[in-house]
């Protein structure tokens, strides 16, 4: 199915988008630095070495509990920059406004993105606006583009990632997702659920500096941990055991989860990073990790394995093992 | 959280998996899971790994959206290119495969189909947009049959007439009556469906042990329930003996929920209705009664196109426990969760699905 339209499975995140992406755009602007599909292309001008990423930010509702389309199109870029041991500098930004938006809606919003941008250390030295008669898109679409320098202190490690090297993540899951999805469908908790969103060019420039042996790293945004996880072992030597009852999650995360039949892994985040680091180095990379307040949930969730190749495999909370999948599609709640 | 924590103690389920091992039964038996959310927690949770090799799971007739057929989605998405119409569900079902279209691929283009998050939700949203007829897709067993009633309900007491339900709702004893006397399918014991029978109640499943000589334990949906759903239909195998028993104490009574079951006998009545993978099952269905036929769906006039089947798509012989999931040609092929050629590799609680998204090995 799906093959005659482009349908909203094509930008979900999931093995569909993945395919299309793979199919479509990279095949036809094949070259290097694309086709890594990694979150930033490390390219060299006059022998300096860059990161430069580009992403769009479309959300709704557009301002959500614990942030808005602005402070996550900063924080977005700035993440995809800092995940390839670049230092975030310079951003772009594009801004699509349906005509009718509310003027003091985007005032909020540019304001936030603003406190974004000097949080995260960063400048907005170029921009556009585009207004497009109503109807003719869904608010307000967000643009951002970054350059980063490259590598950051001791860089990304360039070992290959094998057997026994520890899989970390900064903190718990799925609360992005969450919170989007129960602003949008206005679904009442007692607890409200608050977006992750934080720029980590921080955290990661600490951990970088201050530990050896960080070979990979990614920011777990759509299609989650899951998603992440799959990107890292798809097609390598190796694979990867996840012990699902370290992987953090809030409980209330947990339990809207359990009530519409999402499984926390599946969801986005806007804050959390994913690493890859040498066995012997897992505790101190955690101590960087906890010394930040972005990091201070940080734990060790599992590891790569030999065996399994090009999976990723989750010990159960009762000690079963399954895989763990990209999520197909959009996210769907169970009929009963 | 605390309940599931407990429920989840791995010790616990340990234990319970070495009391099932040392029921000394000399020959593999064959449990089928009913419900689909059971299949899914045995795949989610990797329940088979820590179970004895003489017990197989096999998974039965009970993810609703399996079972829906394929003309219902048919009509639905001739419904959804009438351009008055929205189509409002809930679950996976705009991605189930239809003759040639799914709902996702008209929503696509240009079809107004939006995912609800209850049919409660649905007519709200057909009060506050009286120039759309809103079509809440009504597909599930007795625990959505009974919500669905109440919605009903509402939208005739509120007299919204823009709001309509498309019904392919199911009952699950006479589909449970239907399978049994299917001549390809053999199972020993049964693993009864908790949320259905929260509503209706564990007396009307007497048959089946009477009738067809198979145990039958009413289940919750977490590791240590199925477990220990599992190690009853063992002792029963085992003593050859053959009853209804529940385990799932905690939620479901003998009489099930009689508030429920009269809503819905006032809404709905009793029809033959068509499931994959069985065929027409005569009063297996709930229609909308008459006297609301002006809420009922199958009323607007609209040209389905005919019905067929994908060539090669086993989903029927999965449904009723005949055929493994990875024993279909098309499985991992060309049937794929996002390229999905059946309704089983579609739905969260399908049996394709499941074995496709969790299964430690490589598929295709």
């Amino acid at each position: 199915m799906a093959d005659r339209v482009v349908t909203l499975n094509h930008g979900a995140g999931g093995e569909t988008m993945r395919r299309f992406i793979t199919k479509l755009f990279v095949e036809k602007f094949a070259n290097p630095a694309l086709n890594t599909l990694a979150d930033a292309a490390l390219i060299e001008i006059e022998k300096s070495r860059l990161a430069f990423t580009t992403d769009s930010y479309i959300v709704k509702p557009i301002e959500f509990p614990g942030g808005d389309i602005g402070k996550l199109a900063v924080c977005g870029t700035v993440n995809d920059l800092a995940v390839m041991g670049a230092r975030p500098l310079h951003l772009s930004v594009g801004f699509i406004i349906e005509e009718g938006f509310d003027l003091s809606m985007l005032e909020r919003i540019v304001h936030s993105m603003s406190e974004a941008t000097r949080a995260a250390n960063v400048e907005i030295v170029t921009g556009d606006t585009k207004v497009v008669p109503r109807g003719e898109c869904d608010g307000l679409f967000i643009n951002t583009s970054g350059v980063g320098a490259c590598p950051l202190g001791k860089g990304l490690s360039s070992a290959p990632i094998g057997e026994g090297d520890a899989i970390l993540v900064s903190g718990t899951i799925g609360e992005h997702g969450m919170a989007i999805l129960t602003a949008r469908e206005g679904l009442k908790f007692q607890t409200r659920i608050e977006s992750d969103c934080a720029a980590l060019g921080g955290l990661i420039e600490s951990v970088l500096n201050e530990c050896d042996g960080v070979k990979w790293m990614r920011d777990a945004t759509r299609g989650g941990l899951a998603a992440v996880l799959s990107e890292l072992v798809e097609s390598q030597p190796f694979g990867a055991l996840i012990e699902e009852q370290a992987v953090p999650v809030r409980d209330d995360v947990r339990t809207v989860c359990e009530l519409l039949g999402f499984d926390p892994m599946h969801l986005a985040n806007e804050g959390k990073v994913v690493m890859v680091v040498r066995g012997d180095q897992r505790q101190r990379a955690l101590e960087v990790l906890h010394a930040n307040d972005l990091g201070r949930q940080a734990v060790l969730i599992g590891r790569i394995t030999g065996d399994g190749k090009g999976i990723v495999r989750v010990r159960t909370e009762v000690g079963g093992i399954r895989r763990l999948q990209r999520p197909a599609g959009e996210l769907l709640p169970r009929i009963c | 959280m605390k309940v599931l924590t407990a429920l989840r103690n791995a010790d616990a389920v340990r234990h319970v998996a070495r009391e099932i091992a040392e029921v000394k039964l000399d020959r593999t038996v064959r449990l089928m899971e009913v419900c689909g959310g059971h299949t899914a927690a045995i795949y989610r949770f990797a329940l088979r790994d820590l179970l004895p090799e003489w017990v197989e799971l096999v998974s039965g007739p009970g993810c609703p959206v399996c079972v829906t057929a394929n003309d219902f989605v048919d009509r639905s998405v001739a419904l959804a290119r009438q351009p008055n119409v929205t189509i409002a569900t809930f679950g996976d079902l705009i991605r189930v495969p239809g003759s040639s279209r799914s709902l996702a691929e008209v929503r696509a283009e240009g079809g107004d189909v939006r995912v609800f998050y209850s049919s409660a939700d649905a007519l709200d949203w057909a009060i506050q947009h009286p120039e759309r007829i809103v079509v809440f897709l009504g597909i599930g067993f007795e625990t959505t049959a009974c919500t669905l009633a109440a919605t009903l309900k509402s939208a005739v007491q509120d007299n919204a007439r823009n709001f309509r339900l498309l019904s392919s709702l199911k009952t699950m004893p006479p589909a449970l009556s239907a399978l049994f006397s299917a001549p390809d399918v053999k199972v020993d014991g049964l693993i009864l469906p908790g949320h259905v029978t929260t509503v209706i109640g564990t007396a009307c499943y007497e048959f089946i042990p009477s009738e067809f000589n198979i145990p039958c334990v009413v289940s919750g949906f977490e590791p240590l329930d199925l477990m220990e759903t599992i190690l009853k239909l063992c002792q029963q195998l085992a003593e050859a003996r053959a009853s209804v028993e529940n385990q799932y104490r905690r939620v479901v009574h003998a009489e099930g929920n009689p508030q429920a079951q009269v809503l819905m006998d006032e809404m709905f009545e009793p029809a033959d209705v068509p499931w994959r993978g069985f065929g027409v099952i005569p009063g297996s269905g709930l229609a909308i009664r008459r006297e609301f036929a002006d809420w009922d769906a199958e009323r607007i006039p609209v040209e389905v196109e005919p019905t067929r089947e994908h060539a090669g798509c086993r989903c029927g012989e999965v449904l009723r426990g005949a055929l493994h999931p990875t024993e279909c040609p098309l499985f991992g092929k060309s049937c794929t969760p996002d390229t999905p050629r059946g309704a089983c590799m579609v739905s969260a609680e399908g049996a394709c699905a499941a074995v496709y998204h969790f299964s430690p090995v490589e598929h295709g």
